[in-house]
């Protein structure tokens, strides 16, 4: 999706302005919009593409005004609808109007550690061997698709080598949408700066991605 | 921000809600009501997650991957080769550390981490990201001109020294792996962790000196 949060070469955002010392947390509401969306999270009820999807897929203006817990609570807002855990007049009072669905797992305090520890792998086996390898010269496809997709535009239709087979992974293209894990070979892509910048483009410049096996195509 | 309304308004005692602090906190404050009221999350889960990130994962993990790989050769290709069970071997693992990856500094190569497209950062062995690394300006130009991103830290790179910018587009979490400080003969792990920030192991940094970090 070419959406707001897709940022990589965009101009004019400002200076980087890190803060000296800074705290996890600039509120007590961020800490309970992290702990709350972890919690949702462990629901079951979606993956982890469909919630970048759910956050990428937020007005531009709001995106890009938006802190990044603000970014995240209302993906989850729009998430928990979508998923029939609340409904929009509950969010409005701020209260529960009626029972709405029941998730497959709540995550209780005693199961945090658990939980947090095991996070989510998401490699996959899969019974194809890897069609590059290391070293090959690869382009990436060009498409422009209003879904979720893992290839940011600015490394669309560029030439770079294949520097490492990194394993096979659920391919967030698919699994954002329902359309299952799919899982394919991810290989991390090397470009030079000139071919991803152009005239102008620091000489001394790299930048990789890691990309899956359907985002690239032979030389 | 003022197009949503919330009942917890009232709770403040006015209806002005022109800066985003307070919208946001009523905001959140109705969805873990009605999410709470529902049995959907426990709030002392709420707690615990919170407490586990300010107190127990964070930057001083990673600085002790890299400090053991300073002064362990075997420990040091292991990580190159295979980070996530290197650093799992430390008991740095789970959520946003699933699968690692370690690059390593070099005299003529600088490295730098980024996620252009969302935040993507290894919460397992650096804990929750800054606001920088998650905010547009720091997404949009270290892919471009990481030179100019890292004059901004303070970091000035010889000129021909390489630039690779790593964009983490997958799942994979990365770690920078810096130079060792030279002075440092003899340290011990525990010391040499001492000089390794946060911003060395993202790459918008450098190891502190021994001098630096007294």
């Amino acid at each position: 999706m070419n959406g707001p949060h897709d940022l990589g070469g965009q101009h004019g955002l400002g200076p980087i302005a890190p803060e000296k010392d800074e705290p996890y947390f600039h509120a007590d509401w961020e800490k309970r919009a992290l702990g709350i969306t972890l919690s949702c999270g462990a629901f079951g009820a979606w993956t982890i593409d469909e919630s970048r999807h759910a956050r990428e897929s937020l007005p531009p203006a709001t995106y890009l005004a938006a802190s990044y817990y603000e970014i995240w609570t209302r993906a989850l807002e729009t998430l928990l609808k979508r998923h029939g855990f609340v409904t929009q007049a509950e969010l409005d009072v701020g209260q529960m109007l009626e029972k709405g669905r029941e998730p497959k797992r709540v995550l209780k305090a005693d199961m945090v550690a658990g939980v947090l520890a095991k996070g989510g792998p998401c490699d996959r086996p899969v019974q194809t061997p890897p069609r590059f390898v290391v070293g090959e010269t690869v382009r990436t496809k060009n498409f422009h698709p209003d879904t979720h997709t893992r290839l940011p535009r600015y490394a669309r239709a560029k030439t770079g080598v294949v520097e490492a087979v990194q394993g096979s992974f659920v391919f967030p293209d698919d699994n954002a949408h329902g359309r299952g894990e799919n899982p394919q070979w991810v290989y991390t892509v090397v470009f030079d700066g000139g071919e991803i910048w152009g005239e102008g483009a620091d000489p001394t410049l790299t930048v990789s991605i890691d990309a899956w096996e359907s985002y690239l195509e032979r030389v | 921000m003022a197009e949503h309304h919330h009942g917890h308004e009232d709770d403040h005692g006015h209806h002005e809600h022109d800066n985003r602090f307070t919208d946001m906190e009523a905001r959140v404050k109705a969805l873990e009501t009605v999410l709470t009221e529902k049995g959907l999350i426990d709030p002392a889960a709420i707690d615990a997650i919170v407490e586990t990130y300010e107190t127990k994962v964070g930057p001083r993990n990673g600085a002790r991957v890299v400090a053991k790989a300073w002064s362990d050769a075997d420990f040091a290709s292991w990580l190159k080769r295979d980070a996530t069970a290197a650093i799992a071997s430390l008991g740095f693992t789970g959520r946003q550390g699933e699968h690692m990856r370690a690059v390593f500094n070099a005299p003529d190569t600088h490295n730098l981490v980024v996620c252009t497209l969302c935040s993507c950062y290894p919460w397992a062995v650096l804990g929750l990201p800054p606001v920088w690394y998650k905010a547009p300006p720091y997404r949009s130009r270290a892919v471009i001109d990481p030179r100019g991103v890292l004059a901004e830290f303070g970091l000035e790179l010889p000129a021909e020294k390489k630039v690779r910018v790593w964009d983490s587009t997958a799942e994979l979490r990365y770690i920078v792996v810096p130079e060792r400080p030279d002075g440092t003969e003899g340290f011990g792990e525990e010391e040499l962790a001492a000089l390794v920030t946060r911003d060395a192991m993202i790459g918008t940094g450098l190891a502190l000196s021994p001098e630096a970090a007294r």
